[in-house]
């Protein structure tokens, strides 16, 4: 599977980024040189090994389901682009 | 003033109680040493006002006899920390303008303990750097440099915290470390650079880049000082649900104790092709030194350590891909009108908002999260990377500290790796592997290459067992006698 100019437009529609046509292509070979790079991984034999997402060793302590905090609408908006009513504006959503 | 920037951390703080000197006087020393080395970029704010009400209040609390373990002593801070009421940006155009209304829990603590804060540091975009060069404010300088030779990279991404204490325009510095970021900063500018076990110092308030891997850490000028700016770091958080709550050892006395008898491990996976000579030599000395001291070598094997740079490079951009979702123009940062839905602004915002690197990862990420994908890269480099903490484990189990290289170079000159992103990763070969596996290092400047630039040697130690990290360091130190001012110190500027 190699990265090519419609894989980064596919990628970067996902992640949410505007890349202009003209870099595509550029940016598919720094991540194809990246990714080859990383292909080494295959070498390794990770059978029945268990993936590790976390070095902690213990699960996510638990809290009572309370709140603890709040009244800070201020705060919050503080460093809104755009606000009003207390609340965040952002471009027409729905028709 | 240059006197008091001769001053460690644990001198100043004896000077500050004996009222030999007061925090003002101290805090305006900093000031006024940080506005001589602008030329050096390693502030991207200074906070002079809000310093002197600390320094004033310190000096209130001294002659109240009620001073805390930091009292009055000048910190910069990584603009990765959130701090009330001072802009914090990640050194990102995407932040640009945001203030936050909360303090992270390590500069919280770091102030509640009496220390006084100078201002906020450069670093790599989102920590994502290992010159400082993807910042929105342009790479902090190295303090050193080869005679008549170019800027050189301070490192990164914490390379404002290295170059700031190493240039005395800081006494004290934090930094976080995610796969190097302290401890090649730190060697790069012949200062100590700690990080410490994950889940020591609470990662609220902090920038996230790799959740599973961030750790904050200080940087300071020897050793002694390092285990004082830790213990006030450090300390379990229920803000941060991978908080360790487990207490500190002794580190006062970790410093006083003796290497007789303890075994350091040296692993034969790190001897590299491309490492510099004068490390292989400073390597060897290290080497020798612990052994005079009466410690015992022991060759060791780590055999998944080459594996470790591309697992970091698929987990660290997944999880940032996760983590810089959140950067989306509306709650807060910049945002760029576009287009006409919300999808075509958060696109727009965005790709203005983020750097090359950081646009890179975040795609590297995303690819590797996406459907189809996941199992070939995420999931295997998770697997590795349990391989890789199996290895250190197993080492643990007869060793008590390991001793590495800090970096495979010296300090290298501004701009000449960034055309290729791989090379700039190697950079972080000898750190790296710590991260994966949530043991702490330390960077200890222990000499320097053919050109006269400071050199890093890295101790490593298990899980929670940073005494015996400074135990080996503080040996480390005394052996190498590191000593000399850079040529741009802010006592040579004024």
């Amino acid at each position: 599977m190699s990265v090519d100019k419609d894989t980064v437009k596919k990628i970067a529609r996902l992640a949410r980024l505007d890349v202009p046509e003209e870099r595509q292509e550029q940016i598919a070979g720094e991540l194809r040189a990246i990714l080859s790079w990383i292909e080494e991984l295959g070498e390794v034999d990770t059978a029945n090994v268990e993936p590790l997402a976390s070095v902690t060793g213990h699960s996510l302590p638990l809290r009572a389901d309370k709140v603890t905090d709040g009244n800070k609408v201020d705060d919050i908006l503080a460093n809104a682009p755009e606000q009003a009513s207390g609340f965040f504006v952002v471009p027409k959503v729905v028709e | 003033m240059d006197s008091y920037l001769e001053l460690t951390a644990t001198q100043a703080r004896a000077a500050l109680q004996n009222k030999e000197i007061s925090a003002t006087e101290l805090t305006n020393a900093y000031l006024t040493a940080a506005t001589a080395t602008e030329a050096l970029n390693n502030y991207v704010c200074m906070t002079a006002e809000k310093a002197l009400e600390m320094a004033a209040a310190s000096d209130k609390r001294i002659a109240d006899g009620t001073a805390g373990p930091l009292e009055g002593l000048p910190v910069g801070v990584k603009d990765l920390f959130c701090t009330k009421g001072v802009a914090t940006t990640a050194c990102s155009a995407i932040l640009k303008g945001f203030v936050p209304e909360y303090e992270s829990s390590v500069t919280s603590q770091l102030w509640s303990d009496g220390a006084v804060m100078l201002g906020k540091l450069n670093c790599d975009e989102f920590a994502m750097g290992s010159a400082n060069e993807t910042s929105v404010f342009g790479a902090a300088v190295n303090p050193w440099s080869a005679q008549g030779g170019a800027d050189l990279a301070a490192g990164g991404s914490s390379g404002g915290s290295a170059s700031a204490v190493a240039a005395g325009s800081a006494l004290l510095a934090t930094g976080t470390d995610t796969g190097g970021s302290i401890r090649q900063p730190a060697a790069f500018c012949g200062v100590v650079g700690m990080k410490p076990t994950y889940g020591r110092c609470s990662r609220w308030g902090i920038v996230a880049f790799a959740s599973s891997l961030d750790q904050a850490g200080p940087f300071t000028r020897d050793v002694a000082d390092s285990a004082l700016m830790f213990a006030s770091m450090a300390g379990h958080d229920a803000k941060d649900s991978t908080s360790a709550d487990a207490s500190l050892p002794d580190l006062q006395a970790a410093l006083h104790a003796s290497v007789k008898g303890m075994k350091i491990g040296i692993p034969a996976e790190y001897v590299m092709d491309s490492m510099d000579e004068a490390i292989t030599k400073l390597w060897q000395q290290g080497q020798d030194w612990l052994v005079e001291a009466g410690a015992e070598l022991v060759p060791i094997s780590l055999p998944h350590t080459r594996y470790a740079l591309p697992a970091y490079y698929i987990i660290a951009p997944a999880e940032a891909s996760s983590n810089l979702a959140r950067y989306d123009g509306v709650r807060y940062g910049a945002r760029i009108e576009a287009g006409h839905s919300l999808d075509d602004m958060y696109e727009a915002t965005r790709a203005a908002g983020f750097g090359d690197e950081v646009q890179r990862r975040i795609m590297i990420g995303t690819y590797a999260l996406s459907a189809g994908y996941y199992d070939a890269y995420y999931l295997k480099a998770q697997q590795v990377r349990r391989l890789i903490k199996d290895d250190f484990d197993k080492a643990f189990e007869g060793v008590d500290a390991i001793l590495t290289p800090a970096t495979p170079t010296a300090a290298f000159p501004l701009g000449v790796k960034q055309d290729d992103p791989i090379t700039m990763y190697l950079n972080d070969v000898f750190t790296v592997p710590a991260n994966l596996a949530g043991i702490p290092g330390i960077s200890v400047p222990a000499g320097f290459s053919d050109c006269g630039l400071p050199l890093g040697l890295q101790v490593l130690s298990g899980a929670f067992r940073e005494d015996t990290l400074y135990t080996v360091a503080a040996c480390l130190e005394k052996q190498a006698g590191f000593s000399g001012q850079p040529p741009r110190h802010a006592a040579m500027m004024n």
